[in-house]
């Protein structure tokens, strides 16, 4: 089956993401690992439409693609401001919510 | 013009609500048209509709409408209805029409007060509220009423609350009268579970059917209902928040201490006068309770120093009288004593209020004395209210009354001849109180300065309500004299009409008659002998004399209120005070208990977001084996 090593990329794409996204500090690191996440279910998107004969899943990728570039461009207005106010981009160094 | 009949009720409250809402934009003055219109409104409305209800009377005895459905749930419809009918009408009357005097003194005699608007919005919502307790066609709404009343009783005789120990009567009063209406609500569970209705007629001719006269539920129903109009009307033994009553104003006193909301209960048995019939027990525990009452506090009347505790003790004395006609019978002659009643104590409460506001509020009635020529119109309305309340005989109402009542308790084939001669000694007592309160208010040297008689508004409702105080009376006259049966017939069609015992002539009624004058006349004879200055014993009673024990007991009621203290306010204080209380300890663990648990959950709160986004997708993978499964 075509879609089944497509299926594992994208496992192993998210799987780098997660491990990106817990393991680094600095917070533009983490932004990129969630976009390789987001890819990740995108590709699965793709691969479940080609396995279907579908179009839905292109539909979602097109979505995706969208949430992403809007999600990067709210993130990053937001990094931008916590620098200003930490002087740092530790995520680590953002925790006055701590209960 | 019948239609009307909905607004009744409805004037006072539109009154309520716009002076709650906007009573503070109001001048006095607007604030005075308002409350004293809205009830007089009433007052027309009521005279509209009682036109017309005669016009048709004998023939049509009631009349129903039903203004809006209540509550409406299978099994249970509860209608905002009334029924109007020679009862609920002689009710309406009162309360609108004395009301309405009231309400006119009050503007005079309130008009200095911060809370003026305060003070019309709660005496207009009282007598909506009293309105629909005696216009109620169910039991529920009439419950409505009742508890409306009460309310208003308590935010009234604490209307002063800066003052601790008005909030305390208060607040008694409000506790005491409860114990009665959780009987009342208990007796109103047990008719709805028999008869799944509330409607008083429906209950009372289903209960009629279906009980026998004597029957146990009957007893127990009979009694709840009788426990709740003990409470509202301060007879023994839930009379001990009255005489602390006089806190509030004495408008207040007037309207609802005196003229109507504590003869609620004297309504309540009458309305339910078939329930009680079945319960001829009860029936007679209820003559013997207004007897214990009547001269328990017409003993304590004759020691108090406050010129309103010595009215409040003659209120739960005269309420004693109206109880006894209860028990043994005499529904109509209840009602007529209800009805010169609420003349007459209006009338001496606000000629006392009179004196009281040219004294600068002194209600000591040994600071008091001289002011029959200070405040002759005071003096002469209060000389007719309390002659009507010791029955002087032939001029007066009240002899008509008390007159009934005491033929009634002498002929009735319910009654004994101990009760009688225990009610004639109440006449003597009555007499006696009543003429000390004048013989040391209105005679002697003056001790304080009065600063003169009052306005207008306030002389006006006190000559109206002396003149009622005299000829009120002449609605029924006994057949011996005059033979007027005018008020008898106009309740014959709501009330059953008293059964006398074989052999009653008109010479034992003339005895009886006679009897009744001495009675009244002998104790004011003694008051003149023992309190009017330079009699006999004249003067000789003054603050001091009050240390005797025996006159300690008197002046505190029969010291009901240091028995409940000792019976159930103490104990209960005592057990509130133990700390280690199981109960307690139940929520004390689970307090530890949530507490720890918070302490161990909030570590998980660090504020780092890859620890959240780490929770995030354990969580994930956690659902994922949990479907996976």
């Amino acid at each position: 089956m075509l879609s089944t090593p497509a299926l594992v990329l994208a496992i192993i794409l998210f799987g780098l993401g997660l491990i990106g996204l817990l393991s680094r500090r600095n917070i533009l690191y983490m932004l990129l690992s969630l976009e390789i996440m987001l890819n990740a279910a995108a590709l699965a998107f793709i691969a479940g439409g080609a396995r279907w004969g579908q179009v839905d899943g292109e539909i979602m990728f097109l979505f995706i693609l969208t949430l992403a570039a809007a999600e990067v461009s709210v993130a990053l207005g937001i990094v931008l401001q916590l620098s200003h106010r930490f002087r740092t981009l530790d995520a680590d160094a953002f925790c006055e919510m701590r209960g | 013009m019948l239609s009307l009949l909905w607004l009744i009720p409805v004037l006072p409250l539109a009154g309520f609500l716009l002076l709650a809402l906007c009573g503070g934009r109001l001048s006095r003055q607007q604030i005075a048209w308002v409350g004293c219109g809205s009830i007089g409104a009433a007052a027309v409305t009521t005279a509209l509709v009682a036109i017309d209800f005669f016009s048709l009377f004998p023939a049509r005895e009631f009349y129903q409408q039903t203004s809006w459905n209540w509550i409406d749930t299978s099994g249970m419809t509860v209608g905002i209805s009334w029924y109007l009918d020679a009862l609920s009408l002689l009710m309406v009357a009162v309360i609108t029409g004395i009301g309405f005097l009231i309400h006119l003194y009050s503007a005079e005699y309130m008009a200095h007060d911060d809370g003026y608007a305060r003070f019309f919005a709660y005496m207009n919502l009282f007598v909506s509220a009293m309105l629909t307790l005696v216009l109620a066609d169910n039991l529920l709404l009439l419950y409505l009423g009742w508890e409306g009343v009460g309310l208003c009783s308590y935010l009234l005789i604490g209307f002063w609350y800066r003052e601790p120990e008005y909030g305390t009567a208060a607040q008694k009063a409000f506790i005491v009268t409860r114990i009665g209406d959780t009987a009342l609500a208990i007796g109103l569970f047990i008719l709805f579970t028999q008869f799944k209705t509330l409607s008083i007629q429906q209950v009372q001719s289903l209960a009629t059917e279906a009980w026998p006269v004597g029957s146990n539920v009957a007893m127990i129903v009979a009694m709840l209902f009788l426990i709740g109009a003990v409470g509202k009307s301060a007879q023994l033994p839930l009379q001990v928040w009255l005489p602390d009553a006089m806190a509030g104003p004495t408008p207040v006193s007037a309207l609802i201490h005196a003229a109507t909301m504590v003869t609620a209960g004297v309504y309540l048995i009458a309305r339910m006068h078939h329930l009680f019939e079945l319960a001829p027990m009860v029936q007679e525990g209820i003559a013997v309770l207004g007897l214990v009452t009547l001269l328990l506090a017409a003993t304590s009347a004759l020691v108090q120093q406050d010129i309103k505790r010595v009215l409040a003790y003659s209120t739960m004395s005269q309420i004693g009288y109206m109880f006894l006609a209860l028990g043994v019978g005499a529904w109509p002659a209840a009602l007529f004593h209800f009805l010169t009643h609420s003349c007459f104590k209006a009338l001496l409460f606000l000629a006392a209020g009179s004196v009281i506001h040219s004294l600068h509020h002194e209600q000591n009635i040994f600071k008091m004395g001289g002011l029959r020529r200070h405040l002759p119109w005071t003096f002469w309305t209060f000389l007719i209210g309390a002659a009507a309340m010791s029955g002087v005989p032939l001029i007066t109402s009240g002899f008509y009354s008390k007159d009934w009542i005491l033929w009634s308790v002498w002929s009735s084939p319910l009654s004994h001849r101990w009760i009688w001669f225990g009610a004639l000694l109440g006449a003597m007592l009555t007499g006696l109180y009543s003429f000390r309160l004048i013989f040391r208010v209105f005679f002697g040297e003056v001790r304080t300065q009065p600063t003169g008689e009052s306005g207008l508004a306030m002389r006006l409702p006190l000559v109206v309500l002396a003149f009622l105080a005299l000829t009120v009376g002449f609605l029924e006259m006994p057949h011996t004299l005059g033979n007027v049966t005018l008020f008898s017939q106009y309740l014959s069609h709501a009330l059953p009409t008293t059964t006398l015992l074989p052999g009653m002539d008109e010479s034992s009624e003339v005895r009886e008659q006679l009897a009744v004058t001495i009675a009244a006349l002998l104790g004011i004879g003694l008051a003149a002998l023992l309190f009017l200055p330079g009699s006999l014993f004249g003067a000789r009673e003054t603050d001091q004399s009050t240390t005797h024990p025996s006159m300690t007991l008197l002046q505190a009621g029969w010291g009901f209120d240091r028995l409940y203290d000792r019976l159930f306010v103490q104990p209960w204080l005592a057990a509130t005070r133990n700390s280690s209380d199981m109960v307690d300890r139940g929520y004390e663990w689970l307090a530890v208990c949530a507490e720890s648990c918070h302490g161990w959950l909030s570590h998980t709160q660090t504020g780092q977001v890859r620890w959240y986004a780490a929770s995030i997708a354990v969580g994930t993978l956690m659902l994922l084996g949990l479907f996976a499964m």
